[in-house]
């Protein structure tokens, strides 16, 4: 039996329309509704039915992030999480430092499965979960779908270009998840309480041993560019007209 | 001088596309000299069309049966080992790059740029995030290699050129055994390539059945165009997950993009942004997709779909 570790990374809510601030410095961030990622809560989804299944025995959630993160952990705990960590880092992390602070956790805590998402939906870098995997030297299954253990060994469908790929990886192995892999539960509102006295360590990369310097910076930001708005046609006839003046139609 | 790496995609003995773009990428790059590496069980026909991209100076091809199919945890060693003496080495944004351009990155322990769209110089690019509603300008260290993904939606494949030179390289590193390929499901590929494709229909949660996305392939079939799908109708087990569109499944840029019974989600307008001209068939007025789309129908697909096929079969 072995423990499992899970990547929550604290981004703005997927729901929230996403604005640049007009000085080209960052996003608006006040009042800002911040969630756990979807992904993470996907893989967290994951490894709680990999311990109801028997097997793992704990799951611990880590985050790398600020004083804030601790809310989305605890709501990692109050979904089921047995303890939470939070790696104190200020600004926006990049993957690489995230991989970093999770391969000092692996060391630490010796997990069978790291369970991170494919994409944090802020930077869409898609990057920390192969970082880990390499900088631990051990087998990576991304974009999974589907994950079945066997013995000592996973195996895991993944979401391809081509389709569905099916690998099978030893363990202990680091899985990045696909939105299809599970559902996540609700949490119930006496699970918050019970994940008030859940325990939730908080260090920082220096204590980790990490240098948080930065190897890439973003040196501005940008709105894209916007699509003018187009015309709405009356009916199908028009339409097909339209395709075929702009040549789109034959 | 830039030595740009450009790390080959390819099956059953062709090369992807997205590799030439990843070419056009790297020649961006000042003062660039481009080597394509293949690897490969065998590689030689791959390795000829890569040699035959303008701007490629040279393809190193590194043969192993171990590399096909590929899987990131067997390549990338074989990768880290060719690459030193190189200032970038470049992937696409596939789900192939995706994987395993960063455990490239950690093993040369560089920093990674993901889904380039520009290049602002040796060491400064532009890159998409938050679903593409901000675009970053990254600046990385110029005192190590970088390590990029290639948006492929964002440049055009590079022209016919050459022939390079092909040369056998070998990459003396032990590879793993702890990730084993097991098989792949490639959907039907009688359509044309999503990814590729000229034109695009897709379907979303209003085809309400896989049934009913039939309507989709049919209309798609009519006018030569991929099929492609939002979120809501993948899950729902309308269309296989490959047909995705969007933030988490395919970035696309056709020439024509049409979008029917998908209300418009901004993770799904992610994955169309850059296609030339957006039409949208949705019955509410009010659907976010009308903001984006340059010709919109508003009315039910299940008599609009059919009347335009009957329109363009008159003509
Ligand atoms: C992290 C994350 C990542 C995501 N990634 C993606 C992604 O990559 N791609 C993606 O597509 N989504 C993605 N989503 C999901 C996205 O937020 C939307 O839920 C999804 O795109 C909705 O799909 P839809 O437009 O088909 O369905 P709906 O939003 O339900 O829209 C259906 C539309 O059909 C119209 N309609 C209904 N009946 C008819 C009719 N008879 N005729 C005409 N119109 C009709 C309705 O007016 C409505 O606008 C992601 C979500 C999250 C949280
Ligand atoms: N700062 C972080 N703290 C915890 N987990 C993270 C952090 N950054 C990334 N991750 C994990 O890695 C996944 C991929 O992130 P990224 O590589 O940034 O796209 C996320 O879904 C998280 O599971």
């Amino acid at each position: 039996m072995g423990k499992v570790l899970v990547g929550i990374k604290r981004v703005i809510d997927y729901n929230v329309r996403v604005r640049v601030r007009p000085d080209g410095t960052g996003i608006v961030t006040d009042g800002v509704k911040m969630s756990i990622n979807p992904f993470d809560e996907i893989a967290l989804e994951e490894a709680l039915r990999l311990r109801e299944r028997g097997a793992a025995d704990e799951v611990i959630v880590a985050s790398l992030g600020p004083d804030d993160a601790q809310q989305q952990l605890r709501t990692a705990l109050a979904m089921g999480a047995d303890r939470a960590i939070l790696v104190r880092a200020d600004g926006a992390p990049e993957p690489m430092l995230a991989a970093r602070a999770l391969f000092a956790l692996v060391q630490r805590e010796q997990p069978t499965f790291v369970i991170v998402g494919k994409q944090a939906i802020d930077d869409d870098a898609s990057q920390t979960g192969q970082l880990l995997a390499a900088l631990w030297d051990r087998p990576q299954a991304t974009f999974a779908s589907k994950i079945e253990l066997s013995g000592a060994s996973a195996r895991v469908t993944r979401e391809v270009d081509a389709g569905l790929e099916v690998i099978d990886v030893d363990l202990p192995a680091v899985f990045t998840t696909d939105l299809r892999l599970n559902e996540p539960r609700y949490v119930k509102l006496p699970d918050i309480m019970k994940a008030k006295k859940k325990p939730l360590d908080v260090t920082d990369l220096a204590t980790l041993g990490i240098d948080a310097t930065p190897r890439q910076r973003v040196v501005r930001l940008e709105p894209p560019a916007q699509r003018q708005k187009g015309v709405i046609v009356k009916d199908a006839a028009e339409l097909v007209a339209a395709l075929k003046q702009k040549g789109l139609l034959a | 001088m830039n030595q740009v790496l450009v790390v080959a995609e390819h099956s059953a003995g062709r090369l992807n596309p997205a590799t030439a773009k990843c070419v056009s990428c790297a020649a961006a790059i000042p003062d660039a000299t481009i080597a394509v590496l293949v690897l490969a069980a065998d590689g030689a026909a791959v390795a000829a069309q890569a040699a035959a991209l303008n701007g490629v100076s040279r393809v190193l091809l590194a043969s192993h049966p171990a590399s096909e199919p590929a899987l990131a945890a067997v390549l990338a060693p074989q990768i880290a080992k060719l690459a030193p003496g190189c200032s970038h080495v470049f992937g696409p944004s596939t789900t192939f790059g995706r994987d395993l351009m960063p455990r490239v990155a950690a093993l040369l322990d560089a920093p990674q740029v993901s889904d380039v769209m520009a290049v602002d110089g040796a060491h400064r690019f532009r890159r998409p995030c938050y679903a593409g509603n901000a675009i970053a300008t990254v600046e990385v260290d110029a005192d190590r290699p970088v390590v990029a993904t290639v948006r492929v939606a964002s440049w055009q494949p590079a022209a016919a050129g050459g022939p390079a030179p092909v040369e056998r390289v070998s990459a003396d590193v032990a590879l793993p055994a702890h990730t084993r390929f097991v098989s792949v499901s490639a959907g039907r590929n009688d359509r044309p390539d999503l990814q590729t494709a000229a034109r695009v229909v897709s379907g979303g949660r209003a085809l309400g059945s896989a049934e009913n996305f039939a309507l989709i392939q049919r209309f798609a079939d009519r006018i030569a165009a991929a099929v492609g799908a939002s979120r809501a109708a993948v899950d729902a087990g309308y269309a296989p997950n490959e047909l995705q569109v969007g933030q988490t499944g395919k970035i696309i840029a056709p020439e024509l993009y049409i979008a029917v019974g998908i209300s418009g989600a901004i993770q799904h307008i992610t994955g169309i942004k850059d296609a030339r001209t957006i039409v949208a068939i949705n019955k509410d007025p009010e659907a976010p997709i009308f903001e984006v789309a340059d010709l919109g129908l508003v009315g039910d697909l299940f008599r609009i779909v059919p009347e335009i096929e009957s329109l363009l079969a008159a003509s």
